[in-house]
């Protein structure tokens, strides 16, 4: 039985009629994480994690009708039972698991496995069906160990202080942004955000992440201040006049596409600092086979790669469609907003 | 190999010049004269024969990553590099750099390789792997592979030497040209203040030009200026000292032997001269297209056959020594007049293949403009505006020499196919087929793969994944839907291309996105342009 099946709208879960990160406005629809290509709005109704509330009703602009469940609790709707696990994605990113008449699928939404302070670690659910992401489905994408990448920021950021510089890391504002606020040596100088990751931090903190003290670029009056600090900003405020207020300065630009050396290029900052917040090629292989799924389907990424290795290795796995971006990382990087 | 390491990333983490030189100058300081002599080399682009079939490594790499072989290819396509892609995949290393010297990595680990049989290299190979972390991995394998390449110049490389040694820039760049080995008493020689540069062969740095981007009127009088055709073949500079002759391309290769003719007729220039000049095929007073020469590249042995019907010249432009003397700070006027006195006195048959061509003839700037008119059919590309009294310097200096290009050829064509590019634009649709129209059918005619933003490409990159027809391994057809403006410096028969055509340095002017693919340009327009040509 097909429990979720791709539609225009979303990821269909019929027996319950409801979607699953839906695209195009529906009666019911779940979310697995808030970042802007799985969460649209203009639904009816919403079931979001309870870890993520906040972040939902930003992004929602609180519209429609939006109830939470917390990790690990179930609802039923329509006679299919509806639980949430933790994706270790983002704040408040789920697993979806439904269960119909003892088949059990889960969509996994965007996950990783690697440590991430802000946010509960992903945790695999047993299922019959699980759809994975595969957005680095390469195994040319390993992640470098937090506590030395974070060293490295931290040598980067202190020889700047050295040279009288401003450090400036463009990451995303939902999710990486508060990671590097949080794994940073704060001792080092003061931690300034633009206004997109400070309206999200501010989501955060209340939902009791503990975050160390930032303070919005908007509100400084005298530019010394800068000298020597951290300035985290969207990949969209790169190369505008926005940063001129920084003086002199050092930047670079958290992603995983940047583990290659052409991407870094491209990105024309100082420094590629390889941090994701989806899963590495060994993560994928790792949360698969943890599930003890008789069946993977793959969507958004390297689809056709990870369900040919899969394959490869007598894994039941098929190919999902979906309008999940991922694919284009250059566009994706460019436009600015999220996905890895 | 961890300074040198070290280094490559200092060089590939900055754009800023004077950044590039603090750390080359860094590196200079410490490290010994022999690491240092295989520094520059590797810097400044010359590189050993390959080591190892890159087919063998690519083998060894997915086996000791344990991933099949098209999964490694795979991985390949989206890095677009080889030494890197296998640094990627190698399993973890617990390496933290090694401190032997770069000159012991290259001569006893690397070099050697060449005499090994198969399972020895393969073992040598996984345990330098073994022994190097990942940036390491990768320079190594660039080394290994001889596709070692950094985002220096030889100017840069030359300033960081000229700031260690205090010895000026003119005579590091001589003394970097030519052909020597790589070891300390190279590198101790080439920062001796008072050495005597005795090689003979060596060449000397080749005077380049910008071209023009002000209006012709702002360089002043042009009774000033000297105003040569600008021939297109290989820029070359022809020695004779100490009864023997070397013939130089700008590349810095030695080129003597493919160019017999003009070996053999150097041999009647007088001891102790330096001509810089253009090597062309020539027949029948006139110069063949570049296609022509195009033939005689590359190959080390020239047949008979070729010779006679590819025969080339060297065009003088000036004459850099003479009598063993530097001729360089002198005026280009009174070079230019000795170089003319010189090849007007030799012998017949030398004088055959050791030309000149007068310089262009104008009143005025308007008529010089005019007379540009005629570069097509002559098969130059413009002309070179030299001020007369200027010296022949070093590298690319703005002022006193300058191309004026003429403009190219341009057609609108529609992209139908679209290939990842390499290096820098991996993992991006940047490389283009275009097609022109032949009885309602697009014929494809030119690749090109350059001229556009980095804007511009990112939204190709994402036309071409969104209107994707077929996928051909790193190629892809698409819906013929955009148009651009091509531009080309010149067209000419071909049996080769199913458009009948062939065209010289195609590129993209620009992104033609007011034009529907009905507007394109047809094939009949080109051929028209060919006989236009001819």
């Amino acid at each position: 039985m097909r429990l979720i099946k791709p539609t225009e709208r979303g990821l269909y879960v019929e027996p319950g009629d409801f979607y699953i990160d839906p695209w195009l406005p529906v009666e019911r629809a779940v979310l697995t994480h808030a970042h802007a290509d799985h969460t649209y709005r203009g639904s009816k109704n919403y079931l979001v994690s309870k870890e993520g509330e906040r972040l939902f009703r930003t992004r929602l602009y609180n519209e429609g009708n939006i109830e939470t469940l917390s990790y690990g609790k179930s609802t039923t709707i329509n006679g299919v039972k509806v639980s949430f696990h933790p994706a270790g994605h983002v704040l408040g990113s789920a697993q979806i698991r439904v269960e119909y008449k003892g088949e059990v699928w889960v969509a996994s939404g965007d996950y990783k496995l690697t440590f991430d302070p802000t946010c509960a670690q992903f945790e695999p659910v047993k299922c019959h069906a699980f759809i994975t992401e595969a957005t680095f489905g390469l195994p040319i994408y390993r992640w470098t160990k937090p506590e030395i990448l974070f060293e490295e920021v931290n040598e980067w950021w202190r020889g700047n202080v050295e040279k009288g510089k401003a450090t400036v890391i463009f990451a995303y504002s939902l999710g990486k942004a508060q990671r590097i606020m949080k794994s940073v040596d704060h001792s080092i100088g003061k931690i300034f955000t633009h206004g997109a990751v400070e309206r999200l931090t501010r989501d955060y903190r209340e939902t009791g992440v503990d975050l160390p003290p930032t303070k919005y670029v908007g509100e400084v009056a005298d530019k010394k201040e800068f000298i020597g600090s951290l300035i985290i900003a969207p990949p969209s405020a790169q190369d505008t006049p926005w940063t001129r207020r920084f003086g002199a300065q050092s930047t670079g630009f958290a992603s995983g596409w940047m583990r290659i050396r052409g991407a870094r290029r491209r990105r024309a900052v100082d420094r590629g600092i390889i941090l994701s917040d989806h899963a590495d090629w060994d993560e994928l292989l790792t949360a698969i086979n943890a599930t003890e799924a008789e069946q993977i389907w793959v969507t958004h990424g390297s689809i056709d790669i990870l369900v040919r290795y899969l394959q490869s290795i007598g894994k039941d796995a098929r190919p999902l469609e979906t309008k999940f971006v991922g694919d284009a990382p250059e566009t994706e990087i460019a436009d600015g907003e999220e996905g890895d | 190999m961890k300074n040198f390491s070290d280094l490559y990333i200092a060089l590939d983490q900055t754009n800023k010049t004077n950044e590039k030189v603090e750390a080359m100058v860094k590196y200079f300081q410490k490290a010994s004269a022999a690491d240092a002599a295989w520094a520059i080399y590797f810097l400044s682009g010359r590189k050993p024969r390959q080591i190892i079939p890159t087919a063998k490594l690519r083998m060894w790499a997915a086996e000791i990553s344990q991933i099949p072989d098209w999964l490694f290819e795979l991985s390949y396509d989206a890095v677009g590099d080889l030494g890197e892609t296998i640094a990627l995949l190698l399993p973890d290393t617990t390496a933290t750099g090694s401190e032997l010297p770069l000159a012991y990595w290259v001569e006893n680990r690397t070099v050697p390789l060449r005499g090994l049989d198969e399972s020895e290299q393969r073992e040598a190979v996984a345990q330098a792997w073994n022994e190097l972390d990942a940036n390491e991995r990768f320079i190594w394998n660039k080394l290994v592979t001889g596709s070692f390449r950094v985002g220096v110049s030889q100017l840069l490389v030359v300033r960081a030497l000229a700031q260690v040694s205090g010895i000026e820039k003119e005579i590091i760049a001589h003394r970097l040209m030519g052909s020597w080995s790589p070891n300390a008493d190279f590198y101790l020689n080439l920062l001796e203040a008072s050495s005597e540069d005795a090689d003979l062969s060596r060449p000397y740095p080749f005077h380049l030009a910008h071209q023009l981007d002000f209006s012709l009127e702002d360089l002043g009088d042009i009774k000033d200026w000297q105003a040569e055709w600008k021939w297109d073949g290989i820029r070359a500079q022809l020695i004779r000292r100490g009864g023997e002759s070397f013939l130089w391309s700008r590349g810095e290769d030695l080129v003597s032997e493919r160019f017999p003719e003009i070996t053999t007729a150097s041999f009647a220039l007088p001891d102790g001269t330096v001509l810089d000049g253009e090597i062309l095929p020539w027949k029948d007073d006139e110069v063949m297209a570049f296609a022509q020469l195009q033939r005689r590249i590359g190959r080390k042995d020239v047949g008979k056959k070729l010779l006679e019907e590819v025969p080339v010249v060297l065009l003088c432009y000036d004459l850099l020594e003479f009598g063993g003397e530097d001729f360089r700070q002198r005026e280009l006027k009174e070079r230019r007049a000795k170089l003319i006195e010189i090849l007007d006195g030799l012998p017949d048959e030398a004088r055959k293949t050791l030309i000149y061509y007068p310089a262009v003839e104008a009143k005025s700037w308007e008529e010089l403009s005019k007379i540009r008119d005629e570069s097509r059919s002559r098969r130059v590309e413009g002309f070179m505006l030299k001020r007369l009294a200027s010296p022949f310097r070093v590298g690319r200096p703005r002022g006193d020499w300058w191309k004026w290009k003429i403009d190219p050829l341009t057609i609108d064509a529609v992209m139908i196919y679209a290939q990842r590019g390499t290096g820098k634009r991996a993992s991006l649709y940047t490389d283009y087929t275009f097609a022109v129209w032949n009885n309602g059918e697009l014929v494809p005619f030119a690749k090109a793969y350059s001229g556009l933003t980095d804007k511009e490409i990112r939204k190709v990159d994402r036309f071409v994944r969104d209107n994707t027809l077929e996928t051909f391994g790193p190629v892809r057809s698409v819906t013929p839907k955009l148009v651009f403006e091509l531009g080309f410096e010149g067209i000419q028969k071909s049996s080769r291309h199913k458009s009948g055509v062939a065209v010289r340095f195609p590129r993209i002017l620009r992104w033609r996105d007011d034009k529907k693919i009905e507007d394109a340009d047809t094939l009949d327009a080109i051929h028209q342009m060919l006989e236009a040509e001819n």
